[in-house]
Parts: structure tokens; sequence; C-alpha cells
């Protein structure tokens, strides 16, 4: 039985599909990352998989229970993060944990020794009279994390938890996952962070309301779209970036060409070689310092994803 | 079949959490009606008492000095004088000056007496007084067109009987409830329903927009707290705010006004808790349709005029036009004020209050399934 299922899910505001039969299938224990830009709809499958929002067609199940039907029970099951920080700031961190303990029917000394773990599995020792408000982005998240987990849930959605904190932040919020996702929890994060997305051990991506893609990071990167046969990818590194992606464009032996850092990402034809490729450059006048053949990176994916869809939209 | 109130001791510890954090909150709860009640306790007087009043006497001599006029004149002056309502302020010496007192507004009642005014009393002929009245506050104007009648009428009867003879017909006033007509007694009662009603609604609604405001409601809601839970959590405090409040305006009353409480306060608290419902149910609904505090604000900027305007708290309800008053049925505040006005002023008890006290307890119920309806909505 998956974690999480949904069969052609979708979501209208109005005349407006933020939705559209999105199929997602994820394992219990995966940690699932869920991508897109943003208004892409990400947050309103969130919101229907947990019960915030109605699903206007399509079908949805937690662990097996129908999320239209049996809200109650899926409620004791999940766990939510939202976007941004969702807990009172003019609560003190025990008070927070307290509330949300209570919430989820905790009491007396189950609610008590519960709190404590809470907090000693957070180092929130330190923080349980500060005002949540007063709290650093990191420890917010900590909290809220904590607050989210109080009822030990088997499913948590959370949507960008990393989205305004620190890397170092970060990287323990990431560990402390796959620590609980060792634990059997399943996790369905939403994330802008490719260093986040390639951690995943599922990811799917969402470009307007539509799912064009759903696999392992290798998986994606190794997609025929987004590897078209025939071709080959290149990084290329020269003085002056933005000038140089700019005359690179102009030439038609370039397939795609998007800066990355300080380098261009080429996707060129196979029977255009590296060698070749420097000569063409150079004639055009673009000082290229090195040319690397290149695996690419899930950026490179879902940027290459992206653009197919954006022209298949506009040609439709 | 799960608790349909799940959740609500949760979100009631919560709220108090939040309103003990919230001087403002408390600040607005408790210490401005209290002022508000001070104020219009000790600054405002219905009762129209001396009018600003400018006299030309024409009449008798034509020395033009402060004591001008007849012995006549002066007499009749001195009984406007000595009538508490109005008060003379200037003499003037012609038309001119007097016309000029009153469109400069600083006489509110213009008196001129004729020049002919004793010879024709003398000679047993009708003598006029003009007395021009400023109707720009119709209060005022009424007052003084009213007193000044009487005095007339009085002084003219005095006249016509003989010594020894009485007026064949005598009024003999007795004003009830409230003999001395003190302002604070009569507007008081009122001012504490509409309190009450703009600090429950205010609060419930606030409470509850803040929440969509700061998005944290999307939390509560995957949680297993039910809608109805939620929206009992988060009116019981303000419920107890409301009791908490109407006991300090009460004693305010008593103590510092020294309004009588003439009926049983347990009477006025148990229909108080009716209408609280009203308040609070008003307050959910309000937050269901509005999106932020300032939505909010406005929303009940519109439910307080209502209340003020068409309750009977500053006007009486019998003057309005008839659309006007069969609306006031509508307005929660015209029962309250009939309750507060009825158990304090008049010592009325459940057997005189009880329809009111059973349209506040219906609107209650009626606006609370409401209210927990469109939270249902607004929550799925």
């Amino acid at each position: 039985m998956p974690a999480i299922e949904t069969k052609n899910l979708t979501r209208r505001f109005g005349d407006f599909v933020a939705v559209n039969q999105a199929s997602i299938r994820v394992e219990k224990g995966e940690v699932f990352g869920f991508l897109g830009p943003n208004g892409s709809g990400k947050t309103t499958v969130i919101k229907m998989l947990t019960g915030i929002l109605p699903i206007t067609e399509g079908e949805a199940w937690i662990e097996g229970l129908d999320v239209r039907t049996q809200s109650d029970t899926v409620r004791e099951r999940i766990g939510y993060m939202s976007q941004k920080f969702s807990l009172y700031d003019d609560l003190t961190v025990l008070e927070n944990l307290r509330f949300y303990g209570r919430a989820y029917q905790l009491k007396g000394k189950a609610l008590a020794q519960k709190i404590e773990e809470t907090i000693a599995a957070n180092k929130l020792e330190k923080y349980v009279d500060r005002l949540a408000g007063r709290l650093s982005g990191g420890w917010k998240q900590r909290l809220a994390l904590g607050c989210a987990l109080m009822h030990e849930p088997t499913v948590l959605f959370l949507d960008e938890p990393t989205a305004g904190i620190d890397p170092v932040a970060r990287r323990q919020l990431w560990d402390l996952l796959f620590q609980l996702s060792g634990k059997g929890i399943t996790f369905f994060v939403t994330t802008h962070y490719m260093d986040e997305a390639e951690r995943c051990s599922h990811l799917a991506y969402i470009y307007y309301g539509e799912l064009i893609a759903d696999g392992t990071p290798d998986s994606l990167r190794s997609l025929p779209e987004v590897n078209p046969p025939g071709t080959h990818r290149f990084e290329i590194s020269a003085p002056a970036i933005t000038t140089a992606l700019r005359k690179a464009q102009e030439m038609a032996l370039f397939r795609s060409a998007t800066i990355f850092g300080r380098s261009i990402h080429a996707l060129v034809d196979e029977s255009v070689g590296q060698q070749e490729l420097e000569h063409e450059m150079r004639r055009r006048g673009i000082p290229v310092e090195e040319i690397r053949p290149l695996v690419p990176t899930l950026e490179d994916a879902f940027v290459e994803l992206s653009r197919r869809r954006q022209m298949q939209m506009e040609a439709a | 079949m799960k608790n349909p109130i799940q959740g609500m001791g949760a979100i009631f510890y919560k709220e108090v959490r939040h309103m003990r954090r919230d001087p403002m909150a408390f600040l607005f709860a408790f210490v401005m009606p209290v002022l508000q009640l001070v104020i219009l306790g000790a600054a405002i007087d219905t009762n129209i008492r001396q009018i600003r009043t400018a006299v030309y006497d024409a009449s008798g001599s034509s020395i033009m000095t402060d004591v001008s006029g007849s012995s006549e004149s002066r007499a009749f002056i001195d009984r406007l004088r000595n009538s508490d309502t109005f008060r003379v302020y200037k003499y003037v010496h012609s038309d001119a000056e007097l016309n000029e007192e009153m469109i400069s507004g600083r006489a509110s009642v213009g008196v001129k007496i004729p020049i002919d005014f004793d010879r024709n009393l003398l000679k047993g002929n009708q003598a006029q007084v003009l007395v021009m009245v400023d109707g720009s506050d119709s209060n005022v104007a009424g007052q003084a067109v009213n007193v000044s009648s009487s005095l007339g009428l009085d002084e003219s009867l005095r006249r016509m009987l003989n010594t020894g003879q009485k007026n064949p017909i005598e009024i003999r006033p007795n004003v009830m409830f409230n003999p001395a007509s003190r302002s604070p007694n009569f507007l008081l009662p009122g001012m504490m329903a509409i309190l009450l009603l703009l600090v429950t609604v205010m609060l419930t609604a606030f409470s509850i927009v803040r929440e969509k405001e700061r998005g944290t409601i999307e939390q509560l809601l995957v949680t297993p707290v039910r809608p109805l839970g939620l929206m009992l959590g988060k009116i019981l405090p303000y419920f107890v705010t409301g009791i908490v409040e109407l006991a300090i305006l009460l004693a305010f009353m008593r103590f510092v006004f020294q309004i009588p409480m003439h009926g049983n306060v347990l009477v006025l608290g148990l229909l108080t808790t009716g209408y609280l419902f009203v308040n609070l149910a008003i307050g959910v609904l309000v937050s269901s349709k509005a999106n932020s505090q300032a939505e909010a604000l406005q929303f009940c900027m519109v439910v307080m005029l209502l209340s003020i305007f068409l309750s009977g708290f500053m006007f009486p309800r019998e003057t309005m036009p008839l659309w006007a008053y069969a609306f006031s049925y509508m307005v929660p505040a015209t029962y309250m004020i009939k309750i507060t006005r009825g158990v304090i002023l008049r010592g009325a008890g459940l057997e005189q209050l009880w329809l009111n006290g059973v349209v506040l307890f219906a609107m209650g119920v009626g606006l609370l399934l409401a209210a927990a309806h469109r939270f249902k909505q607004m929550t799925v």
C-alpha cells in the first residue's frame, strides 16, 4: 500500500485549472521531492492532500484512506508544515508545543512526556520560554517540525520548509528528515533547492498544473527529453558570460544554451565535437577558456522539461 | 461518531494565552469601555437648560441702558430668566443687533418685546412678545418654543384669574423611575448594551481574522480540531470577557454614577448571555467574510452604527419612519436596551422582559448555527 496515492487529482478555481489530473504514487518511507516553478500548483496539491482544500476531481489516498471521505482518520496520520511560519509568534516555545499537543488530543502525562521528547529531539531546551516570534529562522523551523511531529504522524507534508533559512540550518533540517525517514515516516517535500532535490529518493515535477516528470533523480537526468538522441552536453567557461551566451545563442549549432554559475551549459548535436565547438565559438569571437563534456544536472533536466512544455503550450 | 467540538479546550487555552500577551486587547476590552461610559455619563446632559438668549426690550422708555424697558416687560423677562431653560446673556437695543446675535449663532433664542407691550397690557389689549428660535438644533428649538409658550400662557392665566381663584385643571406630573430626570440614568444603561456589542463583536472577529492573515488557520485545519470546536474555543474567552465587562460597567454605573439598580442583577446577567451569543455569532460571521483586520473593522462599524442609531439608544424608535422602525426589530441592541433600562431603571423582571430575552436567545442560537455553517465552509 503506497503512503500517498492520487489518481487524476484536479483542482479548479473557477475557470482556472490549478492542478490538472495529477497522478502520484509515493511509497512508504520515501522522501518525495515535489518541484515546480512558483504558482505551478505545488501548494494546491498539498492542500488537497491534507484536506484544507476540497478536491475538484479525481481521487487521493493517504495510507489507503480516502482523503475525501475519511479525512478525520487521515488528519491523525499526517503532519503539515506550511510555507509561512505558522506557529503563534506571541506564544512561547513551550506554549506552542502544549497547544499543538492538545490539539492532537494529547493529555496529562502523555502530553508532558511528548513535549519533553520533542524539546530534546530538537534541542530546544534553551528556548523553552522564549516567544516563538523571537526565534531565528532555523529554530522556528525546528519548532514547527517538532509541533508537526508531536502526534507521531506517518506522513509529513513540508511546503518549502527551508525557504529563507541559512545553509547550516538547512543541512541540519535535512539530516533530521533522513533520520526520521529511516524510522518509516514518509515525507512529501516541496523545494526550489536543487541540492535538496538531489537528496530525495523520488521526485516529481509540476509545471503550471501539469505533472511532467516523475522518477528518481537519476532517471530524470537521463530522460530522453533531457538527453535527446543525437545530442550531447558541454560546459563552456568564458569571461563576460552574458555576452558570450548571447553570441552563442545566435549560433545554429546550439540546440539550447543557458548560464549556469560562471559557465554555459549547452546542448549540441552529436556530430559537433568538442574541438569543433571550441573552434566555431572562437571564430565568433567568444574567448572560450575551457570546454568539458557534461552529465546533465537536475536543474538542466527541469529547465529542459519546462522549455519543452512551454513550447508545446505555445504551439497549442 | 466523533466529538463534534473536539479541540475546543486546546483553542481556549491558546486564546487565553494570546489575550494575556496582548495589552491592547486588555485595554480595548476593559479600559476603553469604562472610559467611554465615564465620558458619556459625565459630559452628556440631554436635558436642555440655559439656552443662550438675547433680549431686545423696546417697550417703555427710549433711554438705552441695560435696565431699559417698562416694569411689566422687566417682570416678564425675569420670569424667562428664572425658568432655567433660558440664560439671558445680553441685552441689545435694535432689531439689527438682535438679528446679528441670531445669525452669528451667539444666541439660540432672541426675545423682542415691542414698544407697545406695556401700553397694550394696561389697556387690556393683547400684548405680543416675539420669540425667535434657532432651528438648527431641533431639540433646543422645541424646548425653547414649549417653555416660552407655557410661560406666556401661565402669565396670561395669572392676569385673567381673580385673586384666590385656581386653574380649572392642574397637571401634577410624576416622573417615575428617574424622578430627577438625570441623563446618565437614561443614557448609561443603553450605552452598556452598545459597549458590550462593540467589544465582543470586534474581539471575536479580529481573533479569527488574525489567524487568516497569518496563515495559522491552515495549520489548525490539518489538526483533528473540529470546526465547531475551533469556533467555540475562539468565542468562549470573549463570552467570559463580556460577562466580566458587564460586571465592571454595572459597578461603575452603580457606584460612580449613583444609578440605582432597581431590578435583579441575576436577571440582567441571564438575559445578557443571550445578547452575548448574538454578538459572538456576529463576530464569527464578520470574520468569515473579512480577509483582513481592516475589512473586519469596516463590517464592525456598520454593525455599530446600526445599533447606535436604530436601537433606541440615542433616538426614540417611535418617531422613526415605518421602515426604520420595522428594521429596528432586527437590531439585537434594541432588545438589550429594553432589558437594561427595564431591569436597572424600572426594576422589571422576567415576567415583563421574557419576550425580549426569548428573541435574543433565538437570534443568538440562529446566528450561531449560521456562523458554524459559514465557518465549516470557510474551513472546508
